[in-house]
Formats: structure tokens, sequence, C-alpha cells
């Protein structure tokens, strides 16, 4: 047990701007990762395929984009394979709208708790976009094991292929966990306060996925509206995984860093809101 | 050596109208309106509450603080700020010491998860680490009693089974200061006793701990020292027994009588009272004592179909009963212009040990309402020697009924 000079502390009415408490933060280390665990383990509790689901979900996405996109509508894909080129936009996407949706409701669902005990709040969408993470992890994975297969024994082999800019992966996945917990927290800190913001924010993934590049390539964008495509943070990384993964991609340096602008300031911002909320949460909860 | 606790005018506001979450067209016109009139739409401070009114004190090492009050009184609104669950509007509490706090039992308590992966979860959500948890680990198992359910998901925890593990693992906390809400009245009478006997020994282990409670004789138990406060202030301090006898037998706060302004209308009140057997005006009655509701009206015209109610709500805000003049065995008819008096008995034995608030109305039922005091009197009911004292509505429900037993096997035990 720590000596007691060492927990010293002030309670009193906060009115700094951003008072973001990263000691403890990591006092509760051990908390972020039990609640990873706990997100992991309940996720599937009582289901027949158990983790199996991280793999068919995008799966069973990719193969309705299949037939709905590329055989209905016949959106080209930048000459790749649909099955590839859609598992890889989804990759991005699917980790994207995860976050979102549990980041978001990170506050709200979480009332009866916060109302009850202090931890830094902060833990709980952190814990989220890292349990997140490992459903990504398989989902690469699979997508690692299709790549293989349409390389191997397709003859649309010859016409992608990886750069050895995917060595790049890990910061393009920071990026994404960075700006949906960004975007996260800012509509759990709006949600806390007008519960509207809960019903905008089911509407606004579906519509942000259209928004992005995730089922067309951004070449099929008008050249004179691609810039407010990139105004959206999301179509830079979304399109980079393409890019890195599949070598088709129309990524410029200065899209990059637009997006990873957009991306600072929106974490950045969302950081302020949350903590702001969070102080007096357990009041209008 | 400095207090581990240091509290300096601490109060906390509560604006009324935001008590809700508010939607956001509610806001924009509020937002609207404030540009309009170029100033605030209600007057400031007009919807305020003060939940805490400048408390200061201060607790030293060791010393197990008991916090006593009526509901409502601010207790656990003093306990969240010093638990940082949320901020005072004023002043600052100093404390020096890691802080573990149990307001509620079973916090965070997944139900999918097993009770081992639980213990986990829970012990960190209150603040231990994992090497803390896992050296306590088999003393928790033991205290719960749970052990050939370890791995058993807790949804399928009976709900003592449930109670006894969430409370083993906040049972072995070790912070330096413990701050307790009311979580000793779950569970059956000798796992009660089991955990006074639990808080009992980490008392003596030295640590600090404030413990807020309606149990009075667990505070004379454990405590050394125990403070009052009422309506957001705190009004005594000192030695736990002398506290407790002052606060029981005190003088309620709430008025009986309540005289109300002639006004418009058909028809109004002029007085309510609020008073015992012997028509005296009180606001605070045994559990085992009737009470009177006098209610003066007057109507200025004849009206029929007229009816006078009373209803009972609590400090949850739920309303209880109804009660109605012309829906009462026999039905009592005022319907003609003048000055009226009805009485109504609110029967002994049926309300709880709490606080009440009376709603009257004088109305025609489905038509019109004539005059009506939301709240008008607020009343106690208190408890001496019945021993619903110490349990939770959960466990007893919202009422006490006079259920009559009998024994059916006396005849045979005889042949």
């Amino acid at each position: 047990m720590a000596p007691l000079s060492d927990y010293e502390f002030a309670i009193r009415p906060n009115r700094s701007w951003v008072r973001v408490d990263w000691r403890g933060l990591w006092d509760y280390r051990d908390l972020l990762l039990l609640l990873v665990r706990r997100d992991f383990v309940s996720r599937y509790k009582q289901t027949v395929l158990g983790p199996a689901w991280f793999v068919l979900q995008p799966v069973l996405m990719t193969l309705t984009f299949t037939v709905v996109f590329g055989k209905v509508a016949r959106i080209p894909t930048d000459g790749v394979p649909p099955v590839l080129f859609y598992l890889c936009g989804l990759l991005g996407w699917t980790y994207f709208s995860q976050n979102f949706q549990s980041t978001s409701t990170a506050l709200v669902s979480n009332a009866a708790l916060f109302k009850k005990v202090y931890f830094p709040r902060l833990v709980v969408p952190l814990a989220a976009v890292t349990s997140n993470l490992m459903a990504f992890g398989i989902q690469f994975t699979t997508f690692l094991a299709v790549y293989a297969f349409y390389s191997r024994f397709t003859p649309d082999g010859g016409r992608f292929g990886m750069e050895w800019t995917a060595l790049m992966l890990p910061l393009i996945v920071l990026q994404i966990a960075l700006f949906s917990l960004g975007v996260g927290l800012w509509l759990s800190a709006l949600s806390a306060k007008y519960r509207d913001f809960q019903h905008l924010s089911v509407f606004l993934v579906q519509v942000w996925m259209y928004a992005t590049p995730v089922i067309y390539p951004l070449s099929n964008v008008p050249e004179q509206w691609r810039w407010v495509s990139i105004l959206n943070p999301m179509t830079v990384p979304v399109e980079l995984l393409k890019q890195v993964l599949l070598g088709t991609g129309s990524c410029e340096p200065a899209h990059i860093a637009v997006s990873i602008a957009g991306t600072l300031l929106t974490v950045v911002s969302g950081l302020l809101v949350f903590q702001r909320v969070e102080r007096t949460f357990a009041d209008i909860a | 050596m400095k207090s581990i606790i240091e509290l300096n005018g601490i109060s906390k506001r509560f604006r009324l109208g935001m008590l809700g979450a508010r939607s956001l067209r509610e806001e924009v016109e509020n937002w609207c309106g404030r540009l309009r009139s170029g100033q605030q739409a209600t007057a400031p401070g007009a919807r305020d509450f003060w939940a805490l009114r400048d408390i200061s004190f201060a607790v030293e090492h060791g010393e197990v603080l008991g916090i006593i009050g009526s509901n409502g009184a601010g207790k656990s609104t003093l306990l969240k700020i010093l638990s940082r669950i949320t901020e005072p509007t004023h002043g600052e509490a100093l404390i020096r010491g890691r802080v573990a706090s149990l307001l509620e039992v079973g916090t965070g308590f997944h139900p999918e998860l097993s009770g081992r992966e639980n213990i986990f979860l829970n012990g960190a959500i209150l603040g231990m680490n994992r090497r803390e948890i896992r050296t306590k680990l088999d003393e928790i198992i033991d205290f719960a009693e749970i052990e050939q359910f370890l791995d058993t998901p807790v949804k399928r925890y009976s709900s003592g089974m449930y109670v006894r593990l969430a409370f083993a693992v906040a049972a072995h906390l070790e912070p330096e200061i413990l701050i307790i809400d009311e979580v000793l009245a779950v569970g059956d009478a000798a796992f009660q006793k089991k955990c006074l006997t639990r808080m009992g020994d980490v008392a003596k282990g030295g640590r600090t701990v404030l413990f807020v409670s309606h149990n009075t004789s667990a505070i004379v138990n454990l405590c050394s020292r125990c403070v009052l406060i009422e309506k957001g202030k705190l009004t005594a301090d000192g030695e736990p027994s002398e506290i407790i006898n002052s606060y029981l037998s005190r003088d309620l706060s709430g008025e009986p009588v309540l005289e109300f302004q002639e006004k418009g209308g058909e028809a109004f009140f002029n007085r309510v009272t609020l008073a015992r057997d012997d028509r005296t005006p009180s606001a605070n009655f045994d559990f085992d004592e009737s009470a009177i509701l006098l209610l003066d009206f007057t109507l200025r015209r004849n009206i029929p179909g007229m009816d006078v109610s009373f209803s009972i709500s609590d400090t949850t805000g739920e309303r209880l009963f109804r009660s109605t003049s012309v829906m009462s065995d026999p039905p009592v008819i005022v319907e003609n212009g003048g000055t009226h008096s009805l009485s109504a008995r609110i029967p002994r034995s049926v309300l709880l040990p709490g606080r009440y608030f009376i709603t009257i109305t004088l109305h025609r039922p489905n038509f019109e309402i004539f005059d009506r005091h939301e709240r008008a009197i607020t009343f106690e009911v208190t408890n001496k020697g019945f021993e619903y004292y110490s349990y939770s509505p959960r466990q007893v429900g919202r009422f006490h009924a006079d259920v009559r037993w009998t024994s059916n096997n006396t005849l045979q035990m005889r042949i």
C-alpha cells in the first residue's frame, strides 16, 4: 500500500478547460484490461459459434456487398476481385463503426455504474477501442487467408498485390482508433445531455459508410468532388488500407495530411468535451 | 498529523430543471428565449436546489464516522462528492489517502461472467489491482461461501449468493478510507451480522470509515463519532448515542398546518391540517399511530359531483394511494355552497417509516380541477422499536399489511 502522502488530492469545483486524469488512467490499467476481457468474453457467451462470429460477420457482409453492389449495381472495384475489395474496405470500416457504436454509448449505457463508483471514465471508451482491436485482428487474419487464396489460385492473382508500405498498417489502424475515439467521445458527451444524439448516431454511422470509399474506390469519385470526400477523415485510412494491401488506391500525401489533421482535431476536442461532461454526468444521468 | 479528510465549505447545487436529461428542443427553446429577452428566461436561482450548504468538518486518521439524517437531507450527495462521483459547486475537500467507496453492492457485476471473473472485474472497478485481488481471492471466496459455484455465470446465482459475493469483494478492499452507504441492508440476518462484524474489524484495523446508515444501532456500535445532516446542513457533530437520541426525538421539520390565501375560482382550499388522534397538529407520526387530515374549503356555489381527494406519495415521487370523499364508505358528499370541513383518517401501521407528501385536490372527477396543492404537507413516519427500520423497500415493499397468520397444525398436534 502506498504511503499516505502519496495519495493526497483535492476535490473542488473544476473550471479549467482540460483536465485529463492521466495518472488515474494508469492506476486503473488493470480495470482497462479486465473490461477488454469482459467485452470479448461476454459478447459471444451462450452462442454456439462463439468467436467464429468475428470471422462470420465480415464474411457475410462481404458476400452481401458482392451480390448487391458488385452483381446488381455493378460498382467498379479498381480491377480487384470484388470479394477481396469489399473485405479490405470493410476491414477499416468495421473497426471504425464498432468503435463508434461502443464509445458513443459509453456514458449513457454505464450511467448506473458511473453514479455509484469513481474511476476515470475514459477507461470505458479506451477499453472498447482496445477490445474491438482484437476483433480487427481476427478479421485481418480472415482477409489474409482470402487474399492468399485469390493471389495463388485465381487468374486475377497478378492484378493486385501488397506493397512494402503494408508495414504502415499499424499506423493506419492507430489513426482509425484515434478518430473513432474522438467521434465516439463527442457523441457520448452530447448524448449524455441530449438523448437525441443516440438516435442520430445510429443513422449517422449508416450514412457515413456511404460517404466513405468502402464499397467504391476513391477513383470513382469525380475529380472536382474528391476534395469533399477527403474532408471526411475516414476516407484516407480506408482508401490507404486498399492501397497498401491491394495496391489500388488514389491517396496523395496532401490527402493524408488533411486526414491526420482532422483526426487530431477530433480526438483532442472530443477529449475536451467528454471530460467536461463526465464531471457532472452523475447529476444529469 | 494532518486530518485524513478535510471538508471546507462544501456546497452542492442542483438545477431542478436540469435534473432530468433535457431534450435538445427544450434547450434550443431556452437559448432562443435568452437571446430574445437578452437574459435568462427564468430568474436565476429560481429553480435552484441546494442539496448541501457549506459543510465543513475534518475526519482524523482511524476514525469511524457515522453520518445520519432523514431521506433527502444530502447524505448521499456528500458521499458522492467524497467518492469523486460528482463535483461540489463550491468549497473543497482534501483527501489524504486512497479511497474506496461502496455506495451499492455489486456495482459493475456482469451477469454473463463467472463468479471468479466478476471478483476480478468488480475488484478492479472498486480500485484494486489484479495482484491485490489475487492475494485476497481465497479469503473472498471463503467469505462469500460460493466455492462450488465459482465458475458458474452469476446470472444463475440466487439473489442471496449474488449479494454475498458482491459484499465479499467489497469487504476485502483495503483502502485507507472506506466510504459506505447503507449497503448493509442486504442479505439475510445471519449474513448482515457477518458483514457488521467484518465492518467492525475493518474499523479496528485502523482504517478511516465514513458510514451512512439508517440502522442506528449499527452506528452506535461501530462508530466513534457521528454527524447529523439536515436539509443540506451539518447540524450536529459528536458522540454517536447522543446525536442519535436527539435526532430520533427531534421535532420534525414539516409544517403540519397550511393556510392558503383566498383566491378566485368557484372552489378552493382554505386550510389543511395534519393532526394526531387528539387533533393536535403534527408532522411526525409513529408507525403504529394513525393520522388525521383536516381539510377546510369553500364552495362559491352548489357544485354537483364535487369530490375532495388527497394522495400520498413517497420521496421517490411515486404515488402510494389516493382517497376521495365520494368513494369512501359511506360516501361523503359535499356539493352545497359555503365553507366546509372534512376529516380523513389515515390508518395506523400502513405507511412504513419514511417521509411522505400529501397532495390535496378539489375536483369534479374527469371534468374539472378547482384547486390542487402538490405536496402541501410533508410528514414523517418514524419507528420506535418496530423492526422494519433496517430493511430497504426492496425487501419489505412499500406498505405494511396487517396480515393475520394462524397455524392449522394445532389440532393435529394435540391428537
